[in-house]
């Protein structure tokens, strides 16, 4: 078995044993935050905070006393999550509140033994997928820093993949845990809707919010998927049976660049050859998609800004602004009629995957876009960058079904490129046991 | 009897009218995406109750 030291299930149990330090973890973090300041990955920084804690999980490794399975782990917070004692800045420039109690969430990881090392950069509100609107500074890619990290959880994206944190909360609206993670290179899960607790989270859709782990290796999100649902740790492991994999071709195969199509193509011929079943399917009425999406994040988003949109509007990002006020002006019949389309997305999702365990589909049709770029050429028809890079991802926020994005390798550039696997409604462990079997095979590709 | 669905042709001419009284004319090319948009949305629920 090999010893990654990168990975949270490697490094928790030496730190059980006393073997490694929670302090060392937590200087180790610091320093990468420290090295890499051109990032814009964090917003507020717990450095003071995080050493003492460390210093408290050390000597109670000593003395016996063991939390739990991230006991002594530098986890990094998405700055939409209230942590007590720390302001809840959204990424905006609007007034910030200091929060007195942390969300469900947090008290989960730190009940576990979690460190919260800081708090990382988005896009302003989760309202974008570029992390370049906020009032902290564009988050850039740790693979080419001229390019965005996606968005919006993609400070978090970025620390996990320059060694900021072990692992990290992001949310996800319509993609913005998979897209920051395929575009770093790194691993996001949306779990089934509903499933983790959204309490104190900044809203942006009430109905289509999601909170789940980002990390850099599939086990690491089980375990934090785990401690965040308070499941027993450790009992999510890799599938050996025989998979059926969909994937779904029409809208969502339909315009891909070289890197993102090679990607699937090298992982369904590793599939197949491993005796896995990889088959075509179709999402009935997939191209209903964006409209539908469009209708109901927007109205709902700006029914929670309605009161700053009127106080305070020149606090928020342009661009962040413009999509604010574009949802006050949607009726409430089309609204409603959004609703009815979901309904039927989500029986067209569940229809797609009878007789396949999970769809197996690319997590973004491209690399990361150029930070500022406000639109892209993606097998020769250009597009808007926000709406290219929710095409792949906002459907499963709408009908709720798990999903993970995971790397894959690949030849075109030098650029990661992310899989999406979308699991059953309510069977995320199932699909986190697929993604661990698929991500083993996944070395194998480029 | 229930009223026919708001025209998107009115709704759109009212939202840019509502837009530039606010001071907020680059509104404008945005509200013409989504009253694409939003003809689009309808056609696909029209289509339903076929």
């Amino acid at each position: 078995v090999s010893l990654d030291l990168r990975r949270i299930v490697d490094v928790a149990p030496l730190v059980k044993k006393g073997d490694v330090s929670p302090v060392d973890l937590v200087k180790s973090c610091l320093e990468q935050i420290d090295a890499r300041p051109e990032l814009n990955a964090f917003i507020t920084r717990l450095d003071n905070h995080a050493l003492t804690e460390a210093k408290q999980h050390e000597s109670e490794i000593r003395s016996g006393r063991y939390r739990g399975p991230l006991h002594g782990i530098p986890i990094a917070i998405k700055d939409l999550i209230d942590v007590a004692g720390t302001k809840t800045t959204s990424a905006s420039a609007l007034p910030a509140v200091e929060a007195t109690t942390d969300a469900p969430v947090i008290t989960a990881l730190r009940t576990a033994g979690a460190i919260i090392i800081g708090k990382t950069n988005l896009h302003e509100f989760a309202f974008g997928t570029t992390s370049d609107e906020t009032a902290f500074g564009p988050v850039r890619n740790p693979h080419d820093v001229s390019r965005s990290a996606g968005g919006s959880s993609g400070g978090s994206a970025a620390a996990l993949a320059t060694g900021m944190c072990f692992g990290a909360l992001g949310t996800d609206t319509g993609g913005s845990i998979r897209i920051p993670s395929a575009v770093c290179g790194t691993v996001g899960l949306k779990p089934t809707l509903g499933e983790i607790s959204c309490a104190g989270v900044v809203p942006l859709s009430t109905t289509m919010d999601h909170v789940g782990p980002m990390t850099r290796n599939v086990p690491d999100a089980a375990l934090m998927y785990e401690v965040l649902t308070g499941r027993s740790p450790l009992t999510i492991r890799d599938s050996s049976d025989r998979v059926t994999f969909g994937v779904p071709q029409a809208y969502f195969c339909d315009r891909l660049d070289d890197g993102a199509r090679q990607g699937l193509d090298c992982a369904r011929r590793a599939l197949a050859q491993l005796g896995h079943v990889v088959r075509d399917v179709d999402v009935a009425h997939a191209a209903w998609t964006p409209e539908t999406y469009l209708h109901i994040v927007l109205p709902e988003a700006s029914a929670y800004h309605a009161t700053w949109l009127e106080r305070s509007p020149s606090s928020y990002s342009p661009g962040v602004r413009l999509r604010l006020e574009m949802g006050r002006y949607l009726l409430a019949e089309d609204y409603v009629r959004a609703l009815r389309l979901r309904t039927e997305l989500t029986h067209a999702v569940d229809a797609a995957m009878e007789g396949c365990d999970v769809l197996l589909l690319p997590a973004q049709p491209t690399a990361a876009p150029p930070v500022g770029a406000t639109s892209v050429t993606v097998a020769g028809t250009q597009e808007p960058v926000r709406a290219m890079m929710l095409r792949l991802t906002q459907l499963f926020n709408m009908t709720g079904h798990p999903s993970i994005a995971l790397p894959v390798a690949h030849t075109v550039d030098h650029l990661p490129r992310g899989l999406q696997i979308v699991g059953r409604q309510g069977q995320t462990p199932r699909l986190l046991e697929i993604a661990m079997s698929v991500e083993k095979q996944f070395a194998q590709c480029g | 009897m229930a009223a026919p669905p708001t025209s998107i042709e009115a709704w759109l001419a009212a939202a840019i009218a509502d837009a530039e009284r606010r001071g907020l004319p680059e509104l404008k090319p945005l509200l013409e995406t989504i009253a694409r948009s939003t003809a689009s949305l309808r056609a696909a629920y029209e289509s339903l109750k076929r």
